[in-house]
């Protein structure tokens, strides 16, 4: 599992370098890991709690997919407000339902916790200070 | 059809307006509780604190409570800074709280299951938000769709999809609102159903009615408790947004 051409500029991405290339998968995926886990946006125990206590299975659903929804329809809505404007009919409407897309499924990343707020105030400034930013 | 379950969110004219200046300004049933919404949030809060006393009544203790709550939800995540905009929070919680379970009663009809509702609430905030960022921090406000250390090249399409992620939040936000109510009193209303029209079949039917009941019971449980918690993610979400309005940089 050795792969002695990686570069170290993949593994900076990873927010920390390892001197080593030829470190092995699971090393790496290790780093990968504590990396992603500092990135994601720390809550508390108790507020944790709240959430998963309460909110049943239906509301994350509802949560996640109005998201990922949103993303889309925002996306669509500009590529054809573009187009209509600019006459560049369907590439706006093409493109921009791609980058809706990525918008929605950055919102549910988002609403998942797994990527930072775009800004959390004094707290995104802590939690960005280690790594090499999203 | 006896029980459409789409019927209870159905609009009618109570004062019918239906042309003033071009303008449709009837008097609805959702004006109506609107209204009443209004009420009664005004009333409890008029007279839980009418008394002020250093004991509290359990009226003022359920008011000071609701401060309390939405008081420290806005603290938690705007900081100090952000109980400016505490009235607009608060009279936000209240107004959909309000809305929300003045919908659990039968009969009622229930404010926030209309998009063009939430969307217009959603929209004050996001209104809100702009407004507020612009007049405070001026052009540095756009900062907040750039995020840092994104390698040059990737600039361009990353504001683009932060521009895209900025404005679905009106969205999301009211669709999440008006979806989880809708869709509750829908399966509330489809489940009863099934208790009447099982019910008319004889004694196997009303036998079989007993499991439909209970899940009707269960669900009434659980709608109360997400009537509450729907107002709540809305006024945590609105604290959220606010928070960006007032610290925007990276």
């Amino acid at each position: 599992m050795k792969k002695p051409t990686r570069t170290p500029a993949t593994d900076e991405q990873a927010g920390r370098v390892i001197s080593n290339p030829n470190a092995d998968l699971e090393q790496r995926r290790q780093a990968l890991e504590d990396a992603l886990a500092q990135r994601a946006p720390k809550r508390d125990a108790a507020e944790e709690g709240r959430q998963e206590g309460a909110g049943s299975g239906f509301g994350a659903a509802l949560k996640m997919s109005s998201e990922f929804v949103a993303g889309i329809l925002v996306g669509a809505g500009l590529g054809y407000l573009l187009d209509l404007l600019a006459g560049t009919t369907p590439w706006g409407l093409i493109v921009f339902l791609f980058l809706g897309f990525a918008a929605g499924v950055l919102n549910v990343l988002r609403a998942a916790g797994r990527v930072a707020q775009p800004a959390d105030g004094a707290r995104g400034e802590r939690l960005r200070g280690n790594g090499a930013g999203d | 059809m006896a029980n459409d379950p789409i019927k209870q969110f159905e609009i009618t004219r109570i004062v019918p307006l239906e042309n003033v200046a071009g303008l449709d300004l009837s008097f609805t049933n959702s004006s109506l509780f609107m209204v009443a919404s209004v009420a009664a949030a005004s009333a409890f809060l008029y007279f839980g604190s009418a008394n002020r006393g250093l004991v509290p009544s359990r009226l003022q203790s359920m008011a000071e409570l609701s401060y309390e709550f939405v008081a420290s939800m806005l603290r938690d995540a705007a900081g100090t800074q952000g109980m400016r905009f505490f009235p607009f929070v608060f009279s936000l919680f209240m107004f959909v709280l309000f809305a929300n379970m003045f919908g659990m009663f039968p009969y009622f009809f229930t404010v926030t299951s209309h998009i063009i509702v939430t969307f217009a609430l959603a929209m004050l905030v996001i209104g809100t938000v702009v407004v507020y960022g612009f007049m405070k921090h001026g052009l540095k406000f756009l900062g907040l769709f750039v995020p840092e250390g994104v390698p040059g090249y990737l600039v361009p399409l990353v504001v683009l999809i932060e521009i895209i992620s900025f404005l679905s939040r009106p969205i999301s936000l009211s669709v999440r609102l008006f979806a989880n109510m809708l869709a509750g009193h829908i399966t509330l209303k489809v489940f009863a159903g099934f208790v009447v029209s099982l019910g008319a079949l004889g004694a196997a039917g009303v036998a079989g009615a007993i499991l439909p009941l209970i899940m009707v019971v269960a669900i009434t449980a659980l709608e109360f408790l997400v009537a509450f918690l729907q107002a709540y993610v809305f006024a945590v979400l609105t604290c959220m947004y606010l928070n960006d309005a007032l610290h925007p940089s990276h």
